[in-house]
């Protein structure tokens, strides 16, 4: 596959400056939403626990837990409607994919605090 | 009415006005050298004879080599015609190099590649039959087509099936149109065309890309 030239096309659209963040982070998407013909922005705040592809195809994925609920969301960040990805906080993992949190609730699945020289939220 | 030859690179995605993804493919087209106009007063009818991509001379025929010569050309691999309405064969020249500029302001383009080949298949899978039922009885013939004809095949008491019965048999690896692409994307540096949806064949196929033939039909709400 020639992906040089397939990297070239993919530029076109790639954003110029990608937000810095970790796995682990918490972060907050702020994204676009349409309903009907009006447009709003909305935010999901959760854990990023993977990011996987390349160029065009990069995705992040961000875990929450709303009340017992676990919710996962897949954001492509490239995509024009994702407008912001900020991390507000930082923490200690060892590994470069958190599924093992699914498995986990309560106490068991909080993620040791960071402090690290990109987030500056405390 | 443009066309020219390419090959496909690969596959990827870009966004729209929009924000929506659209799936694209890459192709790379040209640069095609005319290596024949072919007119009524010679040939009995217009068209244009384009080469596309350089061959080993030792890889070629003399007769095809010294054709290509007559252009001012080195042998090409890939090798097709191009219909013209009588009054156009004027416009292109013998040894004349055309890119994909041929394109600007093109809204949509016809891709024409071999398909990718499937080896011999089934009904199932090459003619999208049913089958049968997986269990209630089924022996021996969960994918078979069933019958094929009768003694009064369309009344016309022959025994033997139809013409043309749809079979099972090698699929794939044939020519196949695929229509109304739009043209999202020209890299004159490149040489790239960047088409949405998909295309026939793998990675690497030859392509013939043509201005769109048929309007897009619109749909009524």
């Amino acid at each position: 596959m020639r992906t040089d030239l397939i990297d070239a096309v993919e530029a076109t659209c790639l954003k110029k400056q990608v937000p810095y963040f970790e796995i682990g982070d918490t972060v907050d998407v702020v994204f676009k939403i349409k309903e009907g013909d009006k447009e709003r922005t909305q935010v999901f705040t959760g854990t990023v626990i993977a990011r996987k592809g390349r160029g065009i195809n990069e995705m992040v994925t961000v875990r929450r837990v709303v009340g017992s609920e676990g919710v996962e969301r897949i954001f492509p960040i490239h995509s024009p409607n994702v407008l912001d990805i900020e991390p507000v906080r930082s923490s200690r993992v060892r590994r470069a994919k958190l599924y093992f949190l699914r498995q986990r609730s309560g106490k068991s699945a909080k993620l040791r605090k960071r402090h690290s020289e990109h987030t500056a939220g405390s | 009415m443009a066309m020219l030859l390419g090959k496909k690179v690969g596959m990827t995605r870009l966004y729209d006005q929009e924000g929506r993804s659209v799936p694209v493919t890459v192709l790379q087209v040209g640069p095609c050298v005319v290596t024949q106009v072919k007119t009524v007063a010679t040939d009995g009818y217009d068209a244009v004879q384009l080469g596309y991509e350089d061959v080993k001379p030792s890889r070629q025929t003399k007769p095809l080599i010294g054709h290509f010569a007559k252009a001012g050309t080195g042998p090409k691999r890939f090798v097709r015609e191009m219909r013209l309405a009588e009054d156009l064969s004027g416009q292109f020249k013998v040894g004349e190099t055309l890119t994909v500029g041929v394109f600007e302001g093109t809204q949509r383009v016809d891709v024409i590649s071999t398909s990718k080949g499937k080896g011999f298949q089934g009904v199932m899978k090459r003619h999208h039959f049913g089958g049968f039922p997986a269990s209630h009885g089924t022996e021996r013939k969960h994918r078979a087509q069933g019958s094929i004809a009768s003694h009064a095949t369309n009344r016309g008491f022959s025994g033997r099936p139809k013409k043309g019965k749809r079979m099972a048999g090698h699929m794939g690896n044939i020519r196949v149109t695929t229509k109304n692409h739009k043209v999202m994307l020209i890299d004159q540096e490149r040489g790239l065309l960047v088409v949405s949806g998909t295309v026939p064949g793998s990675n690497g196929t030859y392509c013939v890309v043509k201005t769109a033939k048929t309007p897009v039909k619109v749909a009524t709400k």
